[in-house]
């Protein structure tokens, strides 16, 4: 944080990027004999990104299309290499570049194969899908695309920095959760061993002995990366853009760790070749798999229909609760006067549930939009940098929402009664009930998630139980605690731990990350954190402190 | 080489010719060499002094002058070496027949016309047949203009004669029969892809046709093209592939290009200048490019052994014209690439606007069979700009709306001309109407004509015919949004997550010609170049296919159904069929049958009206 506060630093900085070669890519590509087309475009960040160090972007996506021969256009396969600034991701190209010449002289193509070389990584994929797909969903100006190949049927991303690798990684997750048909894990698990190349998940060897403690605490571990990624709805590589648009991608990593035994770039195009053949053949899309999946390696997978009924009795906790409230409210208790006479408490007014309702929803729509628009006032009144100013904005409203309760019963003097609490809370249990099950339909991880931390709260929650401890545990449990728990826990599970501060640092940067992530590709992680999923929780928060 | 003839189209160079003398100016070398292949207007000149015939000349199917013969048949294959280094070889084959099918009068003596398909044109009234097929997408952008344009899949389009009564009843059962003929699956045309287009296709044989309820169009996109596809084709041909061009018609070399089509046009035309009477004419044409950067290693040069695994040894003795035409437009000094064996002949004809220069081989002259028989070509290429090119692509994501964009680009610099754009859009892919806009440059482009017939679920497709006019070096973008249809769960495809086709749009155009046209419409212009009718000096009419689409619906996972329907039907079918076994049954004790006195006295006993025993 702060790299880029300097205004002047910040320019120099970028200046100083290199360009991608754009010019030297358009002669090599129609060299090998491919239709060569570019496309720019250009994006304004809403806040400078500190971790790739760039604000306003321009860039120039190069693709190339090798028609398939006596195909009418109609489906095409994509192969994309990211292009970063340095020699990131040359090997990646190379390799892209030396398959087109390949494939160019093969005649058994049945669908059109376009090699994309994508400039700023996600961003230009971004604009490539939106130019190919003419539509614009995050406001990204790109110019259109002069050559298509139909229907892109499936699409692979190349990630590669050495010219060796020990290993090569899959990387599934793609945007909001979505992943890619689980064959292509299969297609890609089964030319790994055809090849002979060490293939990995999450940067994991599958292992064979499942029955031993040691291997099964590896597979969880696996697992649990997994569903951390997946839940925090961001993509993971180039691929990651590709699922909104229905086309089955994977990204694949080469990893040169310490083995002794590597693998060379011959061996990689191989395997490349092999999987682009087999999707050439493909009548249909891929679909005769699971979509929805978690791998505890790469050779096994957990289904829906194992992992869903653990949601299902987690949400079945609320559904009881509820039950209970609704029950309890339709027989209320009568209450004996000292005088004998019944007195049936009144039903609470619809203001009194209504009120916290909207308070801590514009508390939400707050915490949504004020980060990102008072990033210009925050700069000019404190000493940090915009995207610091964003992340802290963020974290103040957050922390201001604690007190609501205490304004919200200033509002309503003398209408907190047994009642009204009760009702609040079924409508609270109901809502975190519909609210979880959803997310867990669209992204299974980060509806468990929320589920593990919210459900306890919302099962025990009263006016009653002792506040102190439990404001603890509630703040301990809510979103935003969670958050920093889980980039803890991701950072443990990847053996690469991290110190308090580290950790903190870290956390502000993966704040800032979620909130790009909407505004750059649509994520939904952060509009559904800030107007449903913390709202939800002040309403339980609200219940604590009913007076 | 040889400086005679025994048809009157050829002459010398030292005929007095303005080109030619330009030529010689400016290659004094070459006019030893070359000759140019005569226009009309020198044809009688060039009559009066024939010089007679070679002995060793080959006997030719029909002589100078035409009325004696009176069916005729030429051959021809043009080979350009396109600007991508890939190669086009387009044959034609041209059968002009003077009977006269639409007559009273039948006509059952076939000579050279097959009479497969004269049968059919009689009994069905049909008076223009046009039917492609192809397997690849032409490559506007890269090859330029195609001689003969034609969609991916299969194209049908006929002109039935207004005799016909009943059309839709004649149309499918033509569409039956020629698909037992060309081996294809036509069958499948029904009325759900048949449209009637308004304006795009006229007749393009003679005849003032305008009512369009005798015309009928269909495509199948899907349509594989093979080999059992080119067999049937290539029995039409008098020669078969015994002799003459069609020997190089190998299926293996066909089957292993970049884009192939094949297409057989009947129509009728003028039996002579003044069209006093009419003919009719069957063109089989195939068209074919070759990728020489797959199989030549990376090499561009050719031959036609290397293309077609075959060489020319003959013409077919039953063609009455067997050329070969070699486009050297872009090589007119020889810089580029060099031919052998090198022809003296070089012919000019206007083609799709273009003043393009051919080397004429003449298979019916003994001479073209020198010791060599294979043409060997090198060549390098400049960039390619043709004046109109189209795209179309599917626009959105997810399975309930999309849009459908067609680009029509103009490169002209500075002239606009109209375009037909006719669109047959499946009825699952319901069109929204009210959002089609039409667009240059950024601004709206209103078409000047609209016919739009919305499709019926499960009867008839969308049809949309518009007249645009386009802007000069401009971009025109037509968008039309659609939302996809759930269909029936039998509807489905066997493999529908393949997805459902859209065929091609047809973008039909007078564009404004690079050179002036030839007016003098001669007889002896290649066939390639006098396809379409075109009237117009200064533009020629142009026909550019869209790609077809892949669109894909909303598919239920038909692997779950089927286990559920399977399930389901056991379990209710035992469990039913038990349970009414149970409840319906009657049990009763059953007696032994009464012995043969006690039934007879039962017989006489009901006589009589007292009880059985």
């Amino acid at each position: 944080m702060g790299l880029l506060s300097d205004p002047n630093r910040r320019r120099a900085l970028i200046g100083m990027l290199t360009r991608m070669p754009v010019d030297w890519l358009v002669r090599t590509m129609q060299a090998r004999g491919l239709e060569v087309y570019t496309q720019r475009f250009s994006r304004k960040l809403p806040f400078p990104d500190e971790d790739k160090e760039r604000y306003m972007v321009k860039g120039t996506n190069v693709y190339g299309i090798l028609r398939a021969p006596r195909a009418p256009r109609t489906e095409a396969l994509v192969l994309s290499a990211p292009c970063s600034p340095g020699n990131e991701n040359n090997q990646a190209v190379g390799i892209l570049l030396g398959l087109a010449q390949y494939f160019r002289s093969q005649i058994y193509w049945a669908k059109d194969i376009i090699f994309l070389v994508n400039e700023h990584d996600l961003i230009g994929m971004q604009a490539w899908l939106e130019g190919y797909h003419h539509t614009n969903t995050t406001g990204m100006d790109w110019s259109p695309l002069q050559g298509r190949g139909g229907s892109i049927q499936a699409a692979l991303s190349l990630e590669l920095s050495s010219d060796v690798v020990t290993s090569l990684d899959l990387v599934l997750e793609g945007l909001n959760g979505q992943l890619p048909n689980l064959d292509l894990a299969n297609l890609f698990y089964a030319f790994c061993q055809k090849i002979g190349v060490l293939c990995t998940t999450q940067g994991k060897l599958p292992r064979n002995d499942w029955d031993t403690t040691s291997g099964y605490s590896h597979a969880v571990q696996t697992m649990m990366l997994m569903v951390l990624k997946q839940a925090s709805s961001r993509p993971w590589g180039d691929h990651g853009l590709f699922l909104r648009y229905h086309i089955e991608a994977a990204s694949i990593k080469g990893v040169n760790s310490f083995r002794p035994y590597k693998t060379d770039a011959t061996t990689v195009g191989r395997l490349l070749e092999g999987m682009y053949r087999k999707l050439n053949n493909l009548l249909e899309r891929l679909h005769q798999s699971y979509f929805f999946y978690l791998m505890p390696s790469l050779t096994r997978f957990v289904s829906i229909g194992y992992y869903m009924p653990a949601f299902g009795l987690l949400a079945l906790i609320l559904l009881l609760r509820a039950l209970d409230l609704w029950v309890q409210l339709s027989s209320p208790p009568t209450r004996t006067t000292e005088d004998g006479v019944e007195v049936v408490p009144a039903s609470p007014g619809v203001l009194s549930i209504l009120t916290p309702l909207v308070i801590s929803h514009l508390t939400g729509v707050a915490l949504y939009t004020l980060p990102v628009l008072s990033q210009e006032l925050a700069v000019e009144h404190f000493p940090v940098s915009e995207t610091e100013a964003v992340v802290l904005t963020a974290i103040a409203i957050y922390t201001a929402g604690l007190a609501l309760p205490h304004n919200t019963h200033r509002l309503l003097a003398g209408e907190g009664t047994e009642q009204g609490w009760k009702v609040l809370k079924l409508v609270a249990v109901l809502y975190l009930a519909v609210l979880l099950g959803c997310t867990a339909l669209i992204n299974f991880s980060l509806g468990f998630i929320l589920a593990l931390t919210l459900v306890p709260l919302a099962a025990f929650i009263t006016p009653h139980v002792p506040k102190t401890l439990s404001a603890v545990v509630m703040v301990i449990l809510s979103p935003g605690l969670t958050l920093l728990f889980a980039v803890f826990f991701f950072q443990e599970l990847q053996e690469t731990p991290v110190t308090l501060q580290e950790g903190w640092m870290l956390y502000l940067s993966v704040i800032s990350q979620g909130i790009l992530d909407h505004a750059l590709y649509g994520s939904l992680l952060y509009p559904l954190a800030a107007l449903l999923v913390y709202p939800c929780w002040l309403l339980f928060w609200n219940i604590l402190f009913w007076k | 080489i040889a400086n005679s003839y025994n048809r009157p189209t050829l002459i010398q160079l030292q005929n007095t010719r303005e080109e030619e003398e330009e030529q010689q100016t400016t290659a004094q070398q070459e006019e030893q060499t070359k000759r140019w292949e005569a226009t009309e207007l020198e044809e009688e000149h060039v009559h009066d002094a024939a010089v007679p015939p070679l002995a060793g000349d080959p006997p030719a199917a029909d002589p100078p002058s035409p009325p004696p013969s009176k069916d005729d048949f030429q051959e021809e294959l043009v080979i350009r070496p396109l600007h991508s280094g890939d190669i086009y070889a387009s044959f034609q084959f041209r059968t002009v027949w003077d009977a006269d099918f639409m007559g009273d009068q039948k006509v059952s003596h076939y000579r050279l016309f097959p009479k497969s398909l004269g049968q059919v044109i009689t009994k069905f009234s049909v008076r223009e047949l046009h039917i492609s097929f192809t397997q690849g997408y032409w490559r506007t952008m890269q090859w330029g203009q195609p001689y003969l344009p034609s969609p991916p899949g299969a194209e049908l389009w006929v002109w039935f004669q207004d005799t016909v009564t009943d059309v839709d009843g004649t149309w499918k059962e033509l569409t039956n029969v020629l698909s037992g003929i060309f081996c294809a699956s036509l069958n499948f045309i029904d009325s759900t892809n048949t449209v009637q287009p308004s304006a795009s296709f006229k007749p393009l044989g003679i005849g003032n046709v305008t009512d369009h309820s005798f015309l009928r169009y269909a495509t199948l996109p899907r349509e594989i093209v093979c080999t059992e596809n080119l067999t049937p084709w290539k029995k039409l041909l008098p020669c078969g592939s015994k002799a003459g061009l069609s020997v190089l018609l190998k299926s293996e070399k066909l089957f292993h290009s970049t884009f192939h089509s094949q297409a057989v046009h009947v129509r009728p035309v003028c039996q002579d200048p003044q069209c006093r009477t009419t003919s009719m004419e069957l063109r089989q044409t195939l068209n074919v490019v070759f990728d020489l950067h797959t199989s030549g290693q990376g090499k561009r040069e050719w031959s036609l052994f290397k293309m077609f695994s075959r060489t020319l040894t003959e013409a077919c003795p039953l063609a009455s014209s067997s050329k070969v035409y070699v486009d050297v437009t872009d090589n007119p000094q020889g810089e580029q690439f060099e031919l052998s064996p090198a022809t003296p002949l070089l012919t000019q004809a206007v083609v799709l606007g273009d003043r393009r220069t051919y080397s004429v081989y003449d298979l019916t002259q003994q001479a073209s069979f020198g010791s060599s028989r294979s043409l060997n070509m090198l060549l390098r290429w400049k960039m390619l700009r043709p004046l109109l090119h189209s795209e179309r692509y599917v626009a959105g994501y997810g399975l309930q709306a999309g849009e459908i964009h067609t680009l029509i680009y103009n490169h002209h610099p500075y002239r606009a001309f109209p375009v037909l754009l006719l669109s047959a859009v499946p009825w699952y892919l319901r069109l929204y109407i009210h959002t089609l806009t039409v667009s240059s440059k950024g601004k709206d482009n209103r078409p000047s004509y609209i016919h739009y017939q919305p499709s019926k679920d499960r009867e008839r497709p969308h049809l949309l015919e518009m007249l645009l006019q386009l802007p000069p070096n401009s971009v025109t973008e037509v968008t039309v949004e659609f939302e996809r249809a759930l269909l029936k769960w039998t509807e489905y495809t066997p493999d529908p997550n393949h997805g459902f086709y859209v065929g091609s749009s047809v973008i039909s155009a007078l564009v404004p010609s690079v050179v002036a046209m030839d007016t003098n419409s001669t007889l002896d212009r290649p066939l390639f170049s006098s396809f379409f009718p075109c009237k117009e000096e200064a533009s020629y009419f142009m026909r550019v296919y869209t790609e077809p689409l892949l669109v894909n619906l909303p598919t239920p996972d038909f692997s779950m159904p089927y286990n559920v329907i399977c399930l389901t039907c056991t379990v209710v079918a035992v469990g039913y069929g038990s349970l009414y076994n149970l409840l319906t049954r009657t049990f009763q004790v059953d007696e032994p049958s009464p012995g043969l006195a006690k039934r007879i006295a039962n017989v006489i006993r009901r006589f009589r009206g007292v009880p059985l025993l």
